[in-house]
């Protein structure tokens, strides 16, 4: 694998909130290269999110990114002037959310919003309108001439999420970040959905930051996959591998809570850590069935083991 | 690209003509309806209609009560009070239209940017507004019209200065609550400016609020411009100003009632039709926004 065409390095983000500090992020590591699809899964809160808006640098005002790097074709982009990040956006990164009825504007029509991701690049008039309504075919859906028309709430959920797909494709970005696309959905709608982006993004060569909770839709859809736990990148491969072999204790725990007939449900002992006040070592140790004296002292780091298989766990050497 | 352009306008059309139809659908919002288009006409057509020139004194005709000659009497100068009432209308729904719209526009502008950038500035523009209520706003008006000196002009710059927060607190309010909606996280991630999405996604969401005050805040601009005439820090006589014709026959109240009454029949009609229309108008977006 060359350079790849996005590169999260030791991301540290901290909110400020009334309670105190809220280290959500405690030095993230992740890659997306070109035309692949990477899933980043964990549990609510464990910062898969905010690892996304940090990205696009959508972050709160009480958001401070403390360190790291967010490497987008080599560049930088924590290092970009507001001006240059809002010319990124939805060029050449976009975004599609989880409520997709909640991200159209409900006294904006279709077709206006969908025009304005052209606008707000400068592609204006008949020749947008054209490239909006075969986008809008493009993602199934009948009849656009009518639709560009209609307003949000005249949509089903999976109806507006297609819109939401073509709105983020319209620009040919180079990645595309997922957020939950189909968390909202009915399941039959949902699988369309996942087809849906596998099809595109593979015809446009567009990489896609797939964020999930859901290892079933993640194992559908991926190349590979991140496991995120309380702030951190735990564990990152083949997606393949890592369901046939997970290395990091969390993982394996995470696999054995799926649901199976005729096999007894595992849950992972403890609660998920507060992160205003994170555990010390490794964030995952009260609750890590392998817990060594090092694991409550030092952090582990994201470690290769093998090409391409990275865990961050003192089980597997490293320091 | 015409006719798909048509289509979007008339289904805004349609939404206002659902709006006028829940507003005309309540009892008081059809009475402030009909006061307010009343009010409307009249300040076109009232000089047609005036029987007499507002300004002619005539003194042996003076203090005379209603007849069929002087519907509403004469004041102590001998002019017909009807012809007066009539130009005055004219006069008060300038004052509070062009008021509103000073002060509205401004609100909205600082409450917008107020509410979407946050930090110092908003802070800063809070503060001041807090300034604003912790006076009642005659008093201030009275200061800013006293400073100024009496004429209409500074009657209505007196009265916006002290108009314009209520906007910006509304306004504000309002925007802290779409600017975390998940479409404005939307529209800036396809990379819509500040400016782009403040016009073309926030404003249109807090219009409402604006309109709804705004008409509220008409019968209360009416009141207060009147009562700035009536104390002399508004209009000048011999201006035929409710407030200040209000306060030429307080002198012959118990005597010559028709003096004082007529005028403030015409304040206090105007006051509520304007009430009652806002009401109704706050309702019926209610109802479509479904709230």
């Amino acid at each position: 694998m060359s350079s790849p065409l996005l590169e999260v390095r030791d991301l540290i983000v901290h909110f400020y909130t009334r309670e105190g500090v809220v280290k959500a992020l405690d030095g993230v590591m992740l890659s997306v290269g070109r035309g692949e699809i990477v899933s980043l899964v964990g549990e609510t809160g464990s910062g898969k999110t905010v690892t996304a808006l940090s990205i696009m640098r959508l972050l709160d005002h009480n958001a401070r990114i403390v360190r790291g790097e967010v490497l987008f074709e080599g560049r930088n982009l924590l290092q970009l002037s507001e001006e240059e990040m809002r010319r990124i956006r939805g060029r050449e990164i976009s975004m599609i959310f989880q409520e997709p009825k909640s991200a159209l504007n409900p006294v904006l029509t279709v077709g206006f919003q969908l025009r304005e991701a052209l606008e707000a690049h400068g592609e204006e008039g008949e020749a947008a309108l054209e490239k909006v309504l075969s986008m809008l075919r493009r993602v199934g859906l009948p009849d656009p001439e009518r639709l560009v028309n209609r307003y949000p709430h005249e949509l089903s959920g999976g109806m507006a999420q297609r819109v939401m797909i073509a709105m983020a494709l319209l620009m040919r970005p180079k990645l595309l970040i997922a957020d939950e696309p189909t968390s909202a959905l009915d399941v039959t709608v949902q699988a369309q959905i996942l087809e849906l982006i596998q099809s595109l993004v593979r015809e446009m060569n567009t990489s896609v930051l797939f964020i999930t909770h859901d290892l079933g839709v993640a194992a559908e859809i991926s190349d590979r996959i991140a496991v995120m736990y309380a702030g951190v990148v735990v564990e990152q491969g083949n997606v393949y591998d890592v369901f046939e072999e997970p290395l990091h204790p969390y993982t394996r725990g995470l696999l054995a809570a799926i649901p199976r007939p005729g096999r007894e449900l595992m849950a992972i002992e403890g609660e998920v850590p507060s992160l205003l006040n994170p555990p010390s070592g490794c964030r995952f140790h009260p609750r890590c069935p392998a817990v060594m004296e090092v694991c409550k002292r030092v952090k582990p780091r994201l470690v290769e083991v093998e090409p391409g298989r990275l865990v961050a766990c003192h089980l597997y050497g490293g320091e | 690209m015409g006719d798909r352009m048509e289509g979007a306008r008339r289904t805004s059309i349609r939404g206002s003509l659902l709006m006028a139809r829940l507003v005309l659908s309540s009892p008081t919002g059809f009475a402030g309806a009909v006061i307010v288009a009343g009010l409307l006409i009249l300040s076109l057509i009232g000089p047609v209609l005036a029987p007499y020139d507002p300004y002619k004194q005539d003194m042996s005709e003076r203090l005379m009560p209603p007849s069929w000659e002087h519907p509403f009497g004469t004041d102590q100068l001998g002019r017909d009070i009807l012809s007066r009432v009539l130009y005055g209308c004219r006069i008060s729904l300038s004052i509070a239209l062009l008021v509103v719209a000073i002060s509205a526009t401004i609100g909205l502008l600082l409450g917008l940017v107020s509410g979407y950038f946050g930090g110092l500035v908003d802070e800063a523009l809070m503060r001041v507004t807090d300034l604003f209520f912790a006076f009642p706003r005659l008093i201030l008006a009275m200061a800013v019209a006293a400073a100024l000196g009496p004429s209409i002009i500074n009657t209505m710059l007196a009265i916006a200065t002290v108009s314009w927060p209520v906007y910006a607190r509304l306004v504000r309010a309002c925007v802290l609550q779409v600017r975390n909606e998940t479409y404005i996280e939307a529209a800036r991630a396809i990379g819509a400016g500040h400016v782009r999405i403040l016009f073309r996604h926030v404003l249109p969401m807090v219009v409402h609020v604006v309109l709804v005050q705004a008409t509220l805040d008409l019968g209360s601009i009416i009141l207060l411009a009147a009562g700035l005439s009536f104390i002399g820090l508004g209009a000048p006589p011999p201006t035929p100003e409710w407030g200040l014709m209000v306060s030429e026959g307080r002198l012959y109240i118990r005597s010559q009632w028709w003096v004082s009454t007529f005028p403030g029949l015409a304040i206090m009609i105007s006051a509520l039709g304007f009430n009652m229309l806002g009401d109704a108008l706050r309702d019926a977006f209610d109802v479509r926004l479904g709230r």
